[in-house]
């Protein structure tokens, strides 16, 4: 922050104002010491909106970070009877501790670990490989529980279902069964319209459900196909056709609609209630890889709160229509800190990303270059705010949800990186990549927390568990890793 | 049980009779029932030689049968899961060029190790001895004759100095010695005069390249510093080697091929 020459005067104090990412206004005008600490910003906004327990806030003048004092964001313009606007950010009142050593190494799948990911209340785990079994893993002791067996070839996604009753997984051969976690036995039958090989599978949002049982599933497939099945009946449903290639990504939206990206350099969106194409999204300029929904966090952990999750007796909420208006209330919640608007972001073989409000426009809000190779994962932070992109130029980076704007780079990998996951306090990244190690990035600070090697070749995925207390991940060398604090 | 060949003899002479297929195939066609009634009829010993006979004559014939079924029921193989599993995102793409990198590292390895590379030469005649070097006889009565005097181009290099004449093996003429040598640039087509540093391998023999001798087929070094090649990191490029592409003795020059 330079001074032009004329100014000698001592700058002390400014008259500053708090207001809301919305634009609501917190008290009146105050004036303010500028070498105030930020721990008393916090103070004292949190008196002024009459709040009993502390809540970290972080501040922006005019988009830069408060990260000391006052002094050294102050507006070029500044004059002592200017209103300076401070906008404050509600963050995580949970923190998640960043998870620093692997625990156990759980050996058992014959092939490659493909797919891995936690129950939404993160009490089980499941993992795919290319040995065609599913396998559900005993998270607190950490041993082999079951092993489900049936499909032909290698166990390409899985995906929970919202409420954690059910596990989805779509093979190589095109087929989508469901397991019961409970017992590892599958219920109701296969699922085989598809021609090639799943690439995608995504359950309906609890909130959207009927009477708070997810039955609805989506799935997409080489073949240029989605298809919706329900899982209760085992009825084929509707199959929505449109796309010329292969389908590559799947997000089934809390407005109701299905987003689907692929490789024909498009992104439709459709309607699941008769199957009709709402709109067509353009702009890539190469196969779209990945999508990512700014309330995709809300949605996959459905009624289950991580700060629920992480007191020490978790709490489930067990009667359905009870957890459809958790879901509900949290997916609202979730839409309101983004602003009201549903966001989606897409990356591509191009190298770059597009921000997309897909409910409302067809041209993308914001398109974000500066990857140096094809981006392999987006994500958007739990707290909707911020979103990483992960690609095979070595780096991750991150932007910012609202406007799409670069925020930082983080280097550090020395091999393309695949798979991305949040911490549920949106403070801690971990990505793994094909180097084979996995890293653990601080977002505040922008930087490399932690290093955690192990693996013995790729890392294929990584998943952080909604309770914050373990991450797990799985690659070639056919073992699957769970890391703890 | 006929001794000698008497009945082939007779039947290639005079022919075999007008039935014989017909009676051949009838008693084919009888045997088995023949065999089951021995099977009944026999006693003793014989009956237990019989027994193990057809026993493996019978173990035979349902290998047979059992072949044959299995060739006509046309069975759909248990399809075998193809190694290599990769999650969805890297189907479609290429695999990782690590294989290719992997098989370039080897062939490589596997060039060094036979020594082959590829230079505008591969294959040169070798040079003997009796071509190379000519006996000079020496001492009182001259019918010494250990010393040789090298009948090729030689390059010694600038600190070199002879031996004492007396211990001298091997003399290298002044007239014969070269220190620079024609080298064309193979992409520019340009020809400079270049001064050589060294003489790096003969192919005939490693006697001759620790001698410097060059023959056509050499690997000689020049010092290309006036040609003003700088490396990636910018350093000044000042040696390379080059190929030596003529019979310098008979032409009195040096031309070569620079190998870039």
């Amino acid at each position: 922050m330079h001074r032009s020459g004329g100014e000698t005067e001592q700058r002390t104090r400014a008259l500053t104002q708090f207001c809301s990412e919305a634009g609501e206004t917190a008290g009146p005008p105050i004036e303010l010491p500028l070498n105030l600490p930020k721990q008393k910003l916090q103070l004292i906004l949190n008196s002024l909106l009459k709040q009993d327990d502390n809540i970290p806030y972080s501040f922006f003048v005019e988009e830069k970070e408060v990260t000391k004092d006052l002094n050294e964001v102050l507006p070029e313009d500044y004059s002592e009877e200017k209103i300076v606007s401070i906008l404050y950010q509600a963050q995580a009142v949970f923190k998640v501790q960043a998870v620093t050593r692997c625990t156990s190494s759980l050996p058992g799948h014959a092939e490659a670990v493909l797919c891995a990911s936690f129950s939404p209340d993160g009490r089980f785990l499941a993992s795919g490989s290319g040995d065609t079994t599913v396998r559900f893993w005993d998270i607190s002791t950490e041993t082999p529980h079951w092993t489900a067996k049936g499909h032909k070839h290698w166990v390409l996604v899985t995906a929970w279902s919202p409420d954690g009753n059910f596990l989805a997984s779509g093979c190589k051969s095109g087929l989508v069964i469901v397991w019961d976690p409970n017992t590892g036995k599958q219920v109701g039958r296969t699922f085989n319209s598809h021609t090639k090989w799943i690439t995608a599978l995504c359950w309906e949002p609890l909130h959207l459900s009927e009477d708070g049982r997810c039955c609805r599933l989506a799935s997409a497939s080489k073949d240029g196909t989605i298809r919706i099945w329900n899982t209760t009946s085992g009825s084929a449903g509707k199959a929505l056709s449109g796309h010329m290639q292969s389908v590559t990504a799947l997000r089934w939206s809390g407005e109701g609609f299905i987003y689907s990206a692929s490789q024909d350099r498009t992104i439709k969106v459709w309607r699941p209630s008769d199957g009709v194409l709402c709109r067509t999204l353009q702009g890539h300029g190469h196969w779209v890889n990945t999508l990512a929904l700014n309330t995709d966090y809300a949605i996959r952990t459905g009624a289950s709160d991580p700060k629920k999750l992480m007191k020490t007796i978790p709490e489930y909420i067990k009667n359905p229509s009870d957890r459809k208006t958790a879901a509900e209330e949290r997916y609202r919640a979730a839409l309101q800190q983004a602003g009201g608007v549903e966001k989606m972001v897409s990356g591509s073989d191009d190298f770059t990303l597009y921000l997309w409000t897909p409910t409302s426009n067809k041209r993308p809000v914001a398109h974000m270059t500066g990857h140096q190779q094809l981006v392999n994962d987006v994500k958007f932070s739990p707290d909707t705010r911020l979103i990483a992109s992960a690609s095979f130029d070595k780096s991750i980076r991150l932007w910012n949800a609202l406007d799409g704007k670069f925020i930082a780079v983080l280097r550090g990998h020395v091999s393309g990186v695949y798979q991305l996951a949040w911490s549920a306090d949106s403070r801690l990244l971990v990505s793994g990549s094909k180097d084979s190690t996995l890293k653990v990035w601080s977002v505040e600070k922008r930087n490399l927390l932690l290093d955690l090697p192990g693996h013995a070749d790729e890392v294929y995925t990584v998943d952080w568990s909604p309770d914050g207390q373990r991450v797990v991940s799985g690659g070639k060398d056919k073992i699957l890793k769970l890391w703890r604090k | 049980m006929p001794q000698n060949e008497y009945m082939e003899l007779h039947a290639r002479r005079h022919g075999k009779r007008f039935d014989h297929d017909e009676v051949q195939r009838k008693k084919a066609a009888r045997a088995p029932k023949k065999e089951a009634k021995m099977a009944k009829k026999l006693l003793g010993i014989r009956a237990k030689l019989f027994a193990e006979k057809r026993r493996k004559e019978k173990i035979q014939m349902k290998k047979a049968i059992k072949a044959h079924q299995e060739k006509l029921a046309k069975k759909k193989a248990p399809e075998e899961v193809p190694e290599g599993a990769v999650p969805s995102y890297l189907l479609d793409r290429e695999g990782q060029n690590r294989a290719k990198v992997l098989s370039n590292m080897i062939k490589q390895k596997r060039k060094e190790k036979a020594g082959k590379w590829t230079v505008p030469l591969p294959k040169v005649r070798a040079q003997s001895d009796a071509e190379v070097f000519k006996e000079v006889k020496s001492g009182k009565r001259r019918n010494k004759s250990w010393k040789r005097m090298v009948t090729k181009v030689t390059f010694v290099g600038d600190t070199f100095t002879r031996k004492a004449p007396k211990y001298e093996r091997f003399i290298r003429p002044m007239g014969l010695r070269f220190k620079k040598a024609h080298v064309t640039h193979p992409e520019l087509k340009t020809t400079f005069y270049l001064p050589i540093i060294g003489v790096k391998k003969n192919p005939s023999s490693v006697m001759y390249t620790s001698l410097g001798v060059i023959t056509k087929g050499t690997i000689i070094e020049v010092n290309i510093s006036e040609l003003g090649l700088v490396t990636q990191t910018g350093k000044v490029v000042w040696g390379k080697y080059a190929q030596v592409t003529n019979n310098p003795e008979n032409d009195g020059c040096i031309n070569s091929l620079l190998l870039v």
